[in-house]
C-alpha cells in the first residue's frame, strides 16, 4: 500500500519559498514523474515526501496516516539517490541487507531477501565486490536492491540515471518501467529530462518554480497541454510556439504546432520558408527552417528519409485539427 | 614521460636531489652505528677504540632501559589513544553548523602552534603546580588536598600534555575527511532506518579509516621521539618514571658524556621505531590501498 496525499505542503528555505501551497495525491501502484527544469523545486518535493527535508507548512499523509512529523525511516519509504549512495566500504551484500540489518531482520529472511533481489536485479555473481569495482548501471542496480528488499510502500528515484551514458541510460529505464510492472509498488521518480517521463510515466507532474503546471498522463499532456510552459516542455522536439499576427488569425494570443504535425512539401503550403539546419536520423528527419515570415524558426519533423537539405525551400502546412491555441496568459483557450 | 628516452632523462635529472637526500640521512645512520661500537666517553678524549657490542650491552643491562622502553611505548600508545578518540569527537563537534565556526575552529587548531617547551612549561607552573596551579586551586576551593601531578603521576601528566599538543593536528586531518563525507550516503543510511549512534558507526567511522590511518602513522614517527616535554617537566623523574628512550639516549650522552652509549641507545631507538612500524603497517596500512 502506497497512498500518499500532500495536502497544502510548503517549503521555505529562510525567506524564500521554493514550494507555494501544494496539493497533490499520488495513487497506490502509481508510477507518478516529477518534471521540470533545473531549480523547479521538484527534488525538494522528493525530499519532503522523504522526510530528509521538514516541511514549512501542510500535511503529508502516507496511507492516510500522517506523516509528516516522522522521520524518514519511520515512513517505509526507500530512496535511490542520483549518486546512489552506495556505502563504500561495504560488499553489494552488506549494502543490500543495511537496511534490514538496522532493522532488526532475522539472518535467513536477510538471506532469503538479498538472495531474490540479486536475482532480480542480475547482480547474483556480484555479491561479494565492493561499489567501488562496479560500473554505474550495476551501482545503480545495488541501489535498487537496496530499496527494494525493504519492501516499502513507495519508491522515490531522485534523478537516478543522470549519471549514466546514453545507452546505458535507455536500458536502466526498461528495467525500472518492468521493476514497477512487477512489484505494482508505488513509485514517484524525479526527472528533468521529459523522454525518461513520458517514457515511464503513468502520471506525470509537471513543476515550475515549485508550482505544479499540470498533472495527467503523459499522452493527456501531450494532446491537451494546459498552458504554454507544459506545451513547450512535453514533447521533443519542442512544440513550435507562434505569437502575433498568426496567431491572431486563429483567434489567439499564441497558437502551438508540434513539428510532426506540420507537412512539408516542395511545391505548395501555408508558409514558404528555407531549411536551416537538417538533421538526417534515418528514421526520421528534422529541419529547421527559417524566412518563412514568422518570427519564430519553425522546427518540423519529417517521417523517415527524406531528400530535402540546407538550403532548400520548403512550404509548411499546419494540420488543422493539431492546431494549440493559448491566451494572453499562456493558458489554453477552448 | 613515456619514452625510454623521457624516462632516462628524469632519472638524470632527479639524481642529485636523490643523492643529496641519501647523503644526508646515511651519513649521521653510519656515524651513529660506527660511534656505538666505539669506547667514547667525552671526559677521556682521545681514549677511543673499538669495543665491539659491549655498549649495547651495557645499554641493555641498564636497569632503566626496560622501564625506558615501557614508557615509550604507553607514552605512544595514550597519546593515539586520547588524540585519536577526541580528535574524532571534536571532529565531529566541529562539522556542526554553529555561530561563530571560523574562530572556533582556529582557537582549536591554536595548541598547535605552541612550542613544545612553552607548552610543557605552561603546563607544569600553570596549571599542575601544586602550589600555585590552577588545578591546585581548583582542588583547594572544593576541599580536597592539591594532587602534584609531575610527582605522583609523571608519566600520565606528560601523556596529557603531549595530547594537548597533538589533537588539534588529529582534528584538523579527521575534521577535513569528515567533510569529505557524501552527504547522500548519510540521508541513504537514515532512510534505511539507522539511528545516528549506527550511522556514525557504520558510515561515518568506515568513513575515516584512513585518515585515522594517516594520523596514527604521523603521530607514532613524531611521539617516539619526545623529549622536550620531558626535559623541562620532570627531567625523566622521579627516578626513571617518565624517561622513555630519548631522554634516556640524551641522559647517557650528554649527562653522562658516554657518547658511545648514546649512539648505541640511538640505534636501539631506530630498530624500536622500526618494529613499532612494521607492526602498524601490517595493522592499518591495508586502509590506505585502493
Amino acid at each position: 500500500m502506497g497512498r500518499i496525499t500532500l495536502d497544502k505542503v510548503t517549503k521555505k528555505f529562510g525567506d524564500v519559498e521554493v514550494i507555494p501551497p501544494l496539493d497533490l495525491t499520488i495513487e497506490d501502484g502509481e508510477f507518478v514523474v516529477f518534471v521540470g527544469p533545473s531549480g523547479c523545486g521538484k527534488s525538494t518535493l522528493l525530499r519532503l515526501i522523504a522526510g530528509l527535508e521538514d516541511v514549512s507548512g501542510g500535511e503529508i499523509r502516507i496511507d492516510g496516516k500522517p506523516a509528516t512529523d516522522l522521520p524518514p525511516a519511520k515512513r517505509g519509504l526507500a530512496m535511490v539517490f542520483q549518486s546512489y549512495a552506495l556505502y563504500p566500504h561495504m560488499s553489494v551484500r552488506k549494502n543490500i541487507a543495511f537496511p534490514m540489518k538496522m532493522a532488526g531482520m532475522p539472518e535467513d529472511e536477510q538471506k532469503r531477501r538479498i538472495d531474490n533481489a540479486a536475482r532480480a536485479l542480475n547482480l547474483t555473481d556480484y555479491l561479494d565486490r565492493r561499489p567501488g569495482q562496479l560500473s554505474g548501471g550495476q551501482r545503480q542496480r545495488v541501489a535498487i536492491g537496496r530499496a527494494i528488499v525493504r519492501e516499502p510502500a513507495a519508491f522515490l528515484f531522485d534523478e537516478p540515471l543522470s549519471n549514466l551514458d546514453a545507452a546505458l541510460r535507455v536500458g536502466m529505464r526498461m528495467e525500472i518501467s518492468e521493476l514497477h510492472k512487477k512489484l505494482d509498488t508505488t513509485m514517484i521518480y524525479v526527472t528533468h529530462d521529459q523522454v525518461e517521463a513520458m517514457t515511464m510515466a503513468d502520471k506525470i507532474v509537471v513543476l515550475r518554480a515549485g508550482n505544479i503546471e499540470q498533472v495527467g498522463s503523459p499522452l493527456e499532456l501531450y494532446r491537451n497541454p494546459r498552458n504554454t510552459f507544459v506545451a513547450g516542455f512535453i514533447g521533443s522536439p519542442k512544440m513550435n510556439l507562434i505569437d502575433g499576427a498568426e496567431a491572431k488569425k486563429h483567434s489567439a494570443e499564441t497558437i502551438g504546432v508540434r513539428p510532426e504535425h506540420i507537412d512539408v512539401s516542395a511545391s505548395e503550403g501555408t508558409w514558404k520558408g528555407r531549411i536551416g539546419v537538417a538533421e538526417h536520423l534515418g528514421s526520421d528527419t528534422f529541419f529547421h527552417v527559417h524566412d518563412t515570415g514568422l518570427a519564430e524558426t519553425i522546427t518540423i519533423r519529417a517521417g523517415g528519409e527524406v531528400g530535402l537539405h540546407h538550403g532548400d525551400t520548403v512550404f509548411l502546412t499546419p494540420q488543422h485539427d493539431k492546431i494549440h491555441r493559448f491566451d494572453s496568459k499562456g493558458l489554453r483557450a477552448a | 614521460m613515456a619514452t625510454q628516452h623521457s624516462r632516462s632523462a628524469a632519472r638524470i635529472m632527479i639524481s642529485p636531489a636523490v643523492v643529496l637526500l641519501l647523503a644526508w640521512m646515511i651519513v649521521p645512520l653510519v656515524l651513529t652505528v660506527y660511534f656505538s661500537l666505539l669506547r667514547y666517553n667525552l671526559l677521556m678524549p682521545g681514549t677511543e677504540r673499538f669495543v665491539g657490542f659491549l655498549n649495547y650491552k651495557l645499554f641493555y643491562q641498564n636497569p632503566a632501559f626496560w622501564t625506558a622502553m615501557l614508557n615509550t611505548l604507553l607514552l605512544v600508545g595514550g597519546v593515539l589513544i586520547i588524540t585519536v578518540v577526541g580528535g574524532i569527537l571534536l571532529a565531529i563537534l566541529l562539522d556542526q553548523p554553529i555561530w561563530g565556526q571560523g574562530i572556533v575552529r582556529i582557537l582549536v587548531i591554536a595548541p598547535f602552534f605552541v612550542m613544545p617547551t612553552v607548552s610543557a612549561l605552561v603546563w607544569k607552573n600553570m596549571f599542575m603546580n601544586p602550589v600555585s596551579g590552577l588545578f591546585a586551586e581548583f582542588s583547594k576551593a572544593v576541599g580536597l588536598a592539591p594532587f602534584d601531578f609531575l610527582s605522583q603521576a609523571p608519566l600520565a601528566s606528560i601523556i596529557g600534555i603531549v595530547s594537548w599538543q597533538w589533537l588539534p593536528f588529529a582534528t584538523l586531518i579527521l575534521l577535513t575527511a569528515i567533510q569529505s563525507l557524501d552527504s547522500e550516503q548519510m540521508e541513504a543510511a537514515e532512510m534505511d532506518g539507522a539511528s545516528a549512534l549506527s550511522r556514525f558507526w557504520y558510515i561515518t567511522l568506515p568513513h575515516l579509516s584512513r585518515a585515522i590511518t594517516v594520523v596514527i602513522l604521523i603521530q607514532t614517527i613524531f611521539l617516539l621521539s619526545v623529549f622536550a616535554e620531558i626535559l623541562v617537566t620532570t627531567n625523566g623523574g622521579p627516578g626513571n618514571a617518565s624517561t622513555n628512550l630519548t631522554y634516556l639516549v640524551y641522559a647517557r650522552s650528554l649527562l653522562n658524556f658516554d657518547v658511545g652509549g648514546g649512539s648505541a641507545g640511538g640505534v636501539v631507538a631506530i630498530i624500536l621505531a622500526n618494529i613499532v612500524a612494521i607492526f602498524l603497517m601490517r595493522m592499518i596500512g591495508k586502509n590506505l590501498d585502493a
